[in-house]
């Protein structure tokens, strides 16, 4: 039988950047918290310290900071005729796991929304009328407005410590910045980061043929800080160990830079470790959460944890198997178009060109997660959607984040990957190339969604979540308008050559190659109880008690890195359940 | 040169002699003598197996022209090691059945072998391949013959993710059976039929679809060694390291974000304190 643990005022499932920011805010109104983590904790000493963290092969090769497979995975097929298979090996995206999530292993590049992206249906219709809109895309406005985003995505930056150059400073343009992006009613908290040579050759490219290039923003910090919470930054170093490792230098935002410290001190908090939560269990008339029962790794055993209020900050992946398992929400159905728990997933459309100079050492282990030099006059807001045959955008960039050779050693285009060509390959090109790479949207579809596989089980015994996914051919018009933008302003600067990477007509999406770890959808947020999971605070819209962080809140993905996003809707969420649904509980909608 | 200001090891140890005396600093490598190849005792790999990763690694990294080989940089030793550890035992991946090993490869490691029994088997039917279409196992070939052999196995690495491309799955069960010649039939090259209607495939694989991850794993795992920390027991005196141009575990860089096309001065150091 179930242990059963004392009441808390709230419970949060998983302590990541969603769940440490819920944690700070809820313990300010003085509520009883507990964060349920599943996987290890992890402090910046010991866990991301120096040299043991500079380790390509242990982090950046075999991911060890990630979840584990063999723990938790998923299944993945093409289309709803195909057989899911399961995800046993970590290629396409890689999830996080343990206190900070990932938080920890991200590189550190933010965004903010555009303000048409938040009302794309509504944009799209307005300006190019509904016709555009292919017959299975599933187009939705957010429900939020940016106007009405814009504090909380400026608290977020505070907290996370951004660098960069505001480009739109309350309607006025300034020198340096985004002209493309929306108003913002501060300037970044910090400085931008300096720039590479291969950044300042991509800026000059860019500004040469007419763009409008500007550094891009950073969960990197350029200078000493102290966020709101008392945390404190340093200026990053340009280590070279970023992405998919623990900063060593308390320089990368992340929960344990910029929160955890914050929080633990506060009285009201508490968390668990080791702690899975494997579903959130309802009430019997199923309008509230009664808590959740998690599996106890030190005890081996279930535990039920009653709490007024529960907080499902896991991972997109993780918090659409929590709905499905626990039944909140109707599964989605693609069949029907009916359901909403698992409706919407997309990723991210990636697509680069490298460019090889014999005469130019660029150094390349002297790099930032989110250093670069971007461009964005091929933004949502920037293309003629019914001219140019498709809905997105992309922003253009160049990034110097590590010279790491057994996962980044690139090589001119039909050079053999083994033998006497590749090592003499190896001695003449290294850190003699850089890159210029589209960072697309993704639309979702009718079947582009997630649901409960019937065949593998996970170590509790519980269906694994199955993913359904494959590229369109209007994310394929996007990314070939995007290459035709790319190679001329490579080629411009006369590479000795040059190779470029996008996905072609009849592409199909490949699990095995690192792409990015941006999934959203599948718990979509929305003003239509109909076609999203939740209202527009993140609240459950059939189980009031329940609010759903991170990205699984897109209805479609962003142009843009999503955390930005993420932690502003955080902010937002928090702010309605403090202002509005702690007096008088009840759906806000 | 695009490493000039790297110091070579001679150099360095003719430079600063004295520094180095009166500090009494040495390279920790040169303090902890290396067992030779030729009588490291395996951890994972036969005898035969380990002939085959010596004879393989060294015509996947030759120790000709310039920068170390594989064996130079002790690849050998890093792949026994890693396949005696938990990446050879598949610990960290999801291995519940059912398996369908001839997945379309989009969806990535199908088999129900773990890495270790990838190469057990693998290289038995590698060599078993080798002594049909050249008279010898691997290890015993000509080089010439053995680079012929490995552009056959990458070939054949390669004619596996074709048979099930990207168009192929759709709209059925992404399950087709390939042609394989499974492992014991000691099939020919060049003479096979296609059990699978649907495939125009008429070359008998040199691996079954248990074994596709074989070629994909050896080389993959070949650079691992080469360039990973010497502390996994290859990269030997971080050579791969100096021959590039990579610093290592240096980790700080800066001052050097604005020295534009100037190499970066210091040779690399290592996560357990070496300087090369």
């Amino acid at each position: 039988m179930a242990r059963q643990d004392p009441r808390k005022d709230v419970v949060i499932v998983g302590l990541g950047w969603t769940g440490a920011i819920m944690g700070m805010e809820m313990c300010e109104e003085g509520l009883e918290v507990l964060a349920l983590e599943r996987g290890p904790d992890r402090e910046t000493v010991p866990n991301f310290r120096y040299p043991e963290v500079a380790d390509e092969l242990r982090f950046g090769v075999r991911f060890d900071f990630m979840q584990r497979a063999r723990q938790s995975t998923l299944t993945i097929r093409h289309n709803t005729n195909q057989t899911a298979l399961p995800y046993r090996r970590f290629g396409s995206f890689l999830l996080g796991d343990g206190v900070g999530g990932a938080g920890i292993h991200w590189n550190g590049v933010h965004w903010r929304p555009m303000a048409e992206e938040l009302r794309l249906r509504s944009y799209v219709e307005e300006t190019f009328g509904a016709n555009i809109i292919p017959e299975d895309m599933q187009l939705q406005d957010w429900g939020v407005t940016y106007e009405e985003m814009e504090p909380f995505l400026y608290r977020f930056e505070q907290v996370a410590g951004i660098a960069g150059v505001a480009g739109n400073l309350n309607g006025e343009i300034q020198p340096g910045g985004n002209p493309f992006e929306a108003p913002r009613a501060n300037p970044f908290p910090m400085p931008p980061l300096p720039t590479t040579l291969s950044n300042r050759m991509f800026a000059e490219a860019a500004q040469a043929a007419g763009y409008h290039p500007f550094i891009k923003a950073a969960a990197n910090a350029s200078q000493a800080y102290v966020n709101p919470y008392g945390m404190q930054l340093g200026p990053c170093n340009f280590c070279g160990f970023c992405e998919r490792y623990g900063c060593l230098n308390y320089s990368k935002s992340s929960p344990q830079t910029c929160i955890l410290d914050a929080l633990k001190r506060k009285p009201n908090f508490q968390y668990r470790t080791g702690a899975e939560v494997l579903r959130v269990e309802l009430a019997e008339d199923g309008e509230t959460a009664t808590g959740v029962t998690y599996f106890d790794e030190t005890a081996q055993e279930e535990v039920f944890q009653p709490a007024d209020i529960v907080i499902l900050a896991a991972y997109q992946m993780h918090n659409v198997h929590l709905m499905l398992l626990s039944g909140i929400g109707q599964p989605y159905d693609p069949a029907t178009g009916e359901g909403v728990t698992g409706r919407n997933y997309s990723y991210q459309m990636m697509g680069s060109t490298a460019a090889y100079f014999r005469d130019i050492d660029f150094n390349p282990f002297v790099g930032a997660g989110a250093n670069g030099i971007a461009i964005d006059d091929f933004a949502i807001n920037q293309i003629d959607f019914a001219a140019e045959g498709f809905i997105g955008g992309s922003y253009i960039s160049n990034s110097q984040t590590n010279g790491q050779p057994i996962r980044s050693l690139s090589l001119p285009e039909g050079t053999k990957t083994w033998g006497a060509e590749w090592k003499r390959g190896i001695g003449e090109w290294y850190g003699r190339s850089m890159g210029v790479g589209t960072h697309g949207s993704n639309m979702a579809y009718r079947d582009t969604y997630m649901d409960l596989d019937p065949t593998y089980t996970d170590r509790h015994g519980r269906p694994l979540l199955r993913l359904t996914f494959d590229w369109k051919p209007n994310e394929i018009a996007m990314t070939q308008f995007m290459r035709q933008r790319i190679e001329p302003l490579v080629e411009s600067m006369n590479p000795t050559s040059w190779t470029s990477s996008y996905r072609e007509d009849g592409a199909s999406y490949d699990t095995t190659s690192y792409q990015t770890t941006h999934n959203v959808g599948g718990t979509v947020m929305g003003n239509d109880p109909a076609t999203s999971a939740l209202n527009r605070y993140l609240q459950s819209w059939d189980v009031h008690n329940v609010f759903v962080m991170g990205a699984g809140a897109f209805p479609q993905n962003l142009q843009y890195n999503p955390t930005g996003m993420v932690g502003g809707l955080t902010y937002w969420s928090a702010d309605a359940i403090r202002r509005d649904y702690l007096p008088n509980p009840r759906p806000l909608v | 040169m695009k490493n000039i200001l790297i110091p070579t090891r001679r150099a360095f140890l003719q430079a600063g002699a004295a520094g180095v005396a009166a500090s009494g600093f040495q390279p920790l490598w040169a303090q902890e003598p290396v067992v030779p190849l030729d009588q490291y005792q395996p951890e994972f790999l036969s005898g035969a197996e380990w002939s085959f990763i010596m004879a393989a690694t060294a015509r996947l990294i030759p120790s000709d022209g310039d920068g170390p080989g594989a064996i130079e940089a002790r690849v050998p030793v890093f792949i026994d090691r890693d396949l005696a550890g938990p990446f050879g035992q598949a610990a960290d991946w999801y291995m519940e059945g059912p398996h369908e090993p001839g997945a379309n490869p989009d969806f990535g490691y199908q088999t129900p072998l773990t890495p270790a029994e990838i190469y057990r088997g693998g290289i038995a039917r590698f060599d078993e391949w080798c002594v049909a279409e050249y008279g010898a196992a691997f290890a015993d070939l000509s080089t010439e013959s053995q680079d012929a052999a490995l552009n056959a196995l990458e070939t054949d690495a390669e004619r596996a993710e074709e048979a099930l491309g990207p168009a192929a799955g759709e709209g059925e069960q992404a399950t087709n059976e390939t042609a394989a010649s499974p492992a014991g039939q000691g099939g020919q090259g060049g003479a096979g039929g296609n059990e699978n209607g649907a495939q125009t495939q008429t070359t008998v694989r040199i691996m079954p679809d248990e074994l596709r991850d074989f070629f994909a794993l050896l080389v993959q795992n070949t650079k691992e060694g080469y360039f990973s920390d010497p502390k996994y027991g290859g990269n030997h005196q971080m050579a791969s390291w100096v021959y590039i141009g990579f610093p290592g575990a240096r980790a700080s860089f800066l001052e050097w974000v604005d020295k534009d096309n100037i190499p970066y001065p210091l040779g690399p150091v290592s996560i357990n304190g070496e300087r090369a």
